[in-house]
């Protein structure tokens, strides 16, 4: 009894897997096209989890399995935010992936495959356990865009993905393995330590920090590393398109924390200098890039990778008000990622995908609310108040200028001033332009309302941004500072 | 909370309620109830406004009518509100155009009517909330979410171009405003983590470098607003294109904002930049009052040429913000609200023909007065005070203005009189052109008189306009104190003299 109580920090992670398994078991001997049974079981799972999650809510940081696994407040609200993200993202997703089939038993698996392994990442405190929830994650991505096997499109993104995320994930571990030579640990307390107070080789060292931040630029996305992210966001199917934007994005920067922040912030005069070029560059050519796309997911790929370096913005200025700031950043994107990507979806019917830049001509007269929904999300994604976004890259400015790099923050500035534009032209093609089809838009209950709660959270959120930017700033506080 | 109510909060919200309740009427089946609610909306937002100025204390340069309440304590940020003489005049002529904006719209208005009504409310709740805010981050939000609505209100009712210059009004506002959101910012770390704009005009900026680079910020920002002599442009385009209510909001409120940005925000937080800088503040704008000024005279579209008379005489606000010396920025903020109903009622004037002849070159026009004589006695009366004529509107400012540039250089003042005689060659130049001659084609022809609605809309205007030149003093007595007090505050250096 005493053994299983000291594990009520992984309970969560445990109860998700053991209902994975019964899911897969489920989902064989209940032959049904639309999947109804399943489907509700993955998301009561994911629900019970949160609910977990929020029972064994941690009182500061535990460390568990020989210091491979921890529970602190940063991984405990990222978990709960990644299970609701992905809540949202099953439900934005059902009916676009039963009109195309793809609304599989494998499917709702590889979710969950993927979620487990996005909260293992969360929670590691060992680069072994880190490693392994990445790949987890990654290798049911790749299966995920893969799963319309019968589009050419969609297996050539699949393959792009695969490849280079390979790479990226081999340039990690070779990263991995220098720090581990040059101090003689995979433990990232351990290691941190031994860089503060040993005297590991100083060379190895920064040989190996300059890998993995190549590694977590390919998995971020940041330039110029960021190749496979239009190809991918392009060709993978609506809604797993949307699952790699959003709560992997959550978990991407839990990973950035756990090695760039727990395990070197000493080397930080390092890798604050090359996160630097990298949010820059991303800044740059993902704004000026998405300018010239005409297909929405191309442009909210390259809209990605301007908002990543945006958020490495907030992570090079090494505080923790910067940290703080990307956590907060990370949250808005996921939310505003989510009613993006799901907009996509609603108006997309059978047989026709509404991701081009005409489809949402004259949406006001099609659909005033929809239409005022995207409104919001395009005025949050370019940071203009009273939206969320707004808030989330002021707090980013902010930990920036005060960690004394202004010509960053007036770079950062006028590149969001480019990257306006494209957001303006989708307002400007909904408001002011004639429909080009007048076919009536038909949206299931749920997901009508989901797009509502999407769009008045980024409002709202905009309006009282007190809670949730609390809520970041104490997890990092609390997590990070030993 | 003099009369039991926060009223500044009351003045922001208010309309921004009506508006969510106007759109919520939905589709065009619905627009004669949204029409209703919107006037009703705009009306009650306009009387609660009023006691504003009856309660106002006149002795004080303090601010007044205080609200604060804690918003984002994270970063210190406060729901703080607050008017003094400078601004609680602004908010009173935002919302006194908001009610003949909606009834100006009434018929003219037929395609998303809920829509329309509905981005005119909010936009005036948040230009109250403009001029009230005291916290800096509070004002930048109520800046930028003023854009949207504005944004929308250009591309969707406006004319033939109006995408074009919807996007360029937008892009080159949200240009200024970036640069002045990494100034606030840089002056929250400077005040020691406040963003509330009183704590900025105290703090120490003892550098000049720093002060002209912040000045340089917040001049991209205000700038374009009002807008100055190089960034200009997207103000003709956007006139041109908006819907009348649209030009009619954007010159009598808009093009203030940003004027009152440099007196609340450049002028006293960088008092010795300003000092520094004033010759080449003095400089663009005797540019844009002169410069502009003939530009106005060249144009042949009616809108183009009252846009452009805007720029020229917000030339002059700024001239007179650069003398410091309490003629000038006494007479600049007069100008202000004179240009603010001078030139909202020439819109409509313009308006008024448009509706009924859809077009607003000056060339489709000639001998309006045989078919609108009634118009014509308006639009006499309101190209007079365009052009300063004595007991208009037009003139006080105009002349204290001109009294503060003698103060300060004779051939400042030499420069800025040119106006009285451009402004008086482009705006009756057009009026003769229009309203005087044989009746010029069929369309002038079937011409019929202004109806009650537009007639009403008239006789308030023409009564303000008449009422502040021939007795400017309450306008000018609310803001005696805070013009004092920022004319010494102005004076008093950050940088020490070195001995």
């Amino acid at each position: 009894m005493n053994a299983l109580a000291s594990l009520s920090p992984i309970y969560a992670e445990m109860f998700l897997l053991v209902m994975l398994c019964v899911i897969l078991i489920v989902d064989q001997f209940i032959v049904n096209y639309t999947k109804t049974v399943t489907y509700l079981l993955t998301q009561t799972s994911l629900f019970c989890t949160v609910l977990i999650l929020l029972f064994t809510h941690p009182t500061g940081i535990t460390h568990l399995f020989n210091h491979m696994f921890v529970h602190d407040v940063m991984s405990y609200v990222l978990k709960v935010f990644i299970c609701l993200s992905v809540m949202a993202m099953l439900l934005y997703s059902r009916s676009y992936l039963m009109l195309r089939g793809l609304f599989t038993g494998e499917f709702l698996a590889l979710v969950m495959f993927a979620t487990l392994g996005m909260m293992v990442m969360t929670s590691a405190s060992n680069f072994l356990t880190l490693y392994l929830g990445l790949e987890l994650l990654a290798l049911s991505l790749y299966a995920m865009v893969a799963l319309q096997r019968d589009s050419a499109i969609a297996t050539e993104s699949a393959m792009k993905y695969f490849i280079l995320g390979a790479m990226a994930s081999g340039f990690l571990l070779y990263g991995m393995s220098m720090l581990y030579g040059a101090t003689g640990s995979l433990d990232i307390n351990r290691i941190a330590d031994v860089i503060q107070h040993g005297t590991p080789n100083k060379s190895l060292l920064v040989f190996g920090l300059a890998f993995i931040v190549a590694g977590l630029a390919f998995k971020l996305g940041a330039v110029p590393f960021h190749m496979w992210v239009p190809d991918v966001y392009h060709g993978a199917p609506t809604a797993m398109t949307m699952f790699i934007g959003t709560a992997p994005k959550l978990a991407a920067f839990a990973f950035v924390m756990r090695i760039l922040v727990e395990a070197l912030q000493p080397l930080m005069i390092h890798w604050s200098g090359m996160l630097a070029i990298l949010a820059v560059l991303s800044m740059a050519v993902g704004n000026i890039t998405a300018i010239a796309q005409t297909n929405l997911k191309r442009m909210f790929a390259y809209s990605t990778i301007a908002h990543m370096g945006f958020l490495l913005l907030g992570v090079l200025s090494g505080t923790i008000e910067g940290y703080g700031s990307a956590m907060f950043y990370a949250m808005v994107y996921v939310l505003m990622s989510l009613g993006g990507f799901g907009m996509i979806m609603l108006l997309s019917r059978e047989g026709f995908e509404a991701d081009t830049l005409n489809d949402f001509k004259g949406l006001n007269q099609r659909s005033p609310w929809l239409a005022f929904m995207m409104l919001l999300l395009m005025f949050s994604m370019a940071g203009v108040p009273p939206t969320v976004g707004f808030y989330a890259k002021f707090s980013v400015l902010n930990a920036a200028l005060a960690a004394g790099h202004v010509t960053l923050v007036v770079m950062a500035v006028l590149f969001s001033l480019i990257g306006a534009f494209y957001y303006l032209r989708i307002v400007k093609l909904m408001y002011f332009d004639a429909p080009e089809s007048h076919e009536k838009i038909y949206i299931q209950p749920d997901s009508s309302l989901l797009i509502s709660l999407n769009g008045m959270a980024i409002l709202l959120l905009g309006i009282f941004p007190n809670t949730l930017m609390a809520v970041c700033f104490v997890s990092v506080r609390d997590s990070l500072l030993h | 909370m003099i009369f039991g109510y926060p009223l500044l909060s009351v003045a922001i919200w208010l309309p921004i309620i009506f508006g969510l309740l106007v759109l919520a009427t939905g589709n065009d089946r619905n627009a004669r109830l949204a029409r209703v609610i919107a006037l009703v909306g705009a009306v009650l937002s306009f009387l609660v406004t009023i006691p504003l100025y009856t309660g106002f204390d006149r002795l004080t340069s303090a601010m007044q009518f205080v609200v604060q309440n804690e918003w984002i304590t994270r970063y210190n940020i406060n729901y703080h509100l607050g008017v003094d003489g400078i601004s609680v005049l602004f908010i009173l002529l935002n919302s006194f155009f908001t009610p003949l904006v909606v009834i100006a719209g009434w018929k003219v208005i037929e395609k998303r009517v809920a829509q329309y009504m509905a981005a005119f409310l909010i936009m005036s709740g948040l230009v109250n909330g403009v001029f009230a805010a005291l916290d800096a981050v509070l004002f930048y939000v109520f800046w930028e979410a003023m854009l949207i609505p504005m944004f929308i209100i250009i591309g969707v009712w406006g004319g033939p171009n109006r995408v074009y210059a919807a996007v360029k009004f937008f892009l080159y506002t949200l240009m200024g405003s970036l640069l002045m959101l990494v100034a606030l910012l840089y002056l929250y770390h400077q005040s020691g983590g406040s963003f509330s704009i009183l704590k900025f005009h105290s703090t120490p900026l003892p550098s000049m470098a720093v002060q002209v680079m912040l000045f340089f910020a917040f001049f991209m920002a205000f700038s374009v607003k009002v807008p100055m002599f190089p960034v200009h442009t997207w103000l003709p385009d956007a006139h041109v294109e908006a819907p009348t209510g649209g030009s009619v909001v954007l010159a009598a409120i808009m093009l203030k904002v940003g004027a009152y940005g440099f007196i609340r925000f450049s002028m006293p937080i960088l008092p010795d930049a300003s000092h520094y800088l004033a010759p080449v503040m003095i400089a663009l704008s005797l540019i844009a009052v002169v410069y502009i000024g003939l530009v106005a005279l060249a144009q042949s579209d009616m809108k183009k040429l009252v846009a452009y008379s805007s720029i020229s005489h917000m030339g002059f606000v700024t001239l007179g913000f650069f003398l410091f010396n309490a003629y000038g920025i006494e007479g600049a903020l007069l100008q202000m609200i004179s240009h603010g109903f001078v030139s909202g009622a020439l819109f409509l004037a313009i308006g008024v023909l448009y509706d009924r002849v859809h077009s607003r070159q000056i060339v489709d026009y000639g001998g309006v007065a045989n078919k609108m004589p009634v118009f014509a006695a308006f639009f006499m009366l309101f190209a007079m005070a365009n052009s300063g004529l004595p007991g208009t509107s037009g003139f006080v400012g105009e002349f204290m203005v001109i009294m503060g540039a003698v103060k300060a250089n004779f051939w400042y003042a030499f420069a800025a009189a040119s106006t009285l005689i451009f402004g008086a060659a482009y705006t009756l130049w057009m009026y003769k052109r229009v309203i005087f001659g044989a009746v010029a084609n069929d369309h002038v022809k079937h011409l019929h008189d202004i109806t009650a609605r537009e007639t009403l809309v008239f006789v308030i205007l023409a009564v303000a306009v008449l009422g502040m030149g021939l007795y400017p003093l309450p306008f000018a007595e609310i803001m005696h104190a805070s013009v004092n007090d920022l004319v010494v505050q102005l004076n008093t250096f950050k940088i020490p003299t070195p001995n």
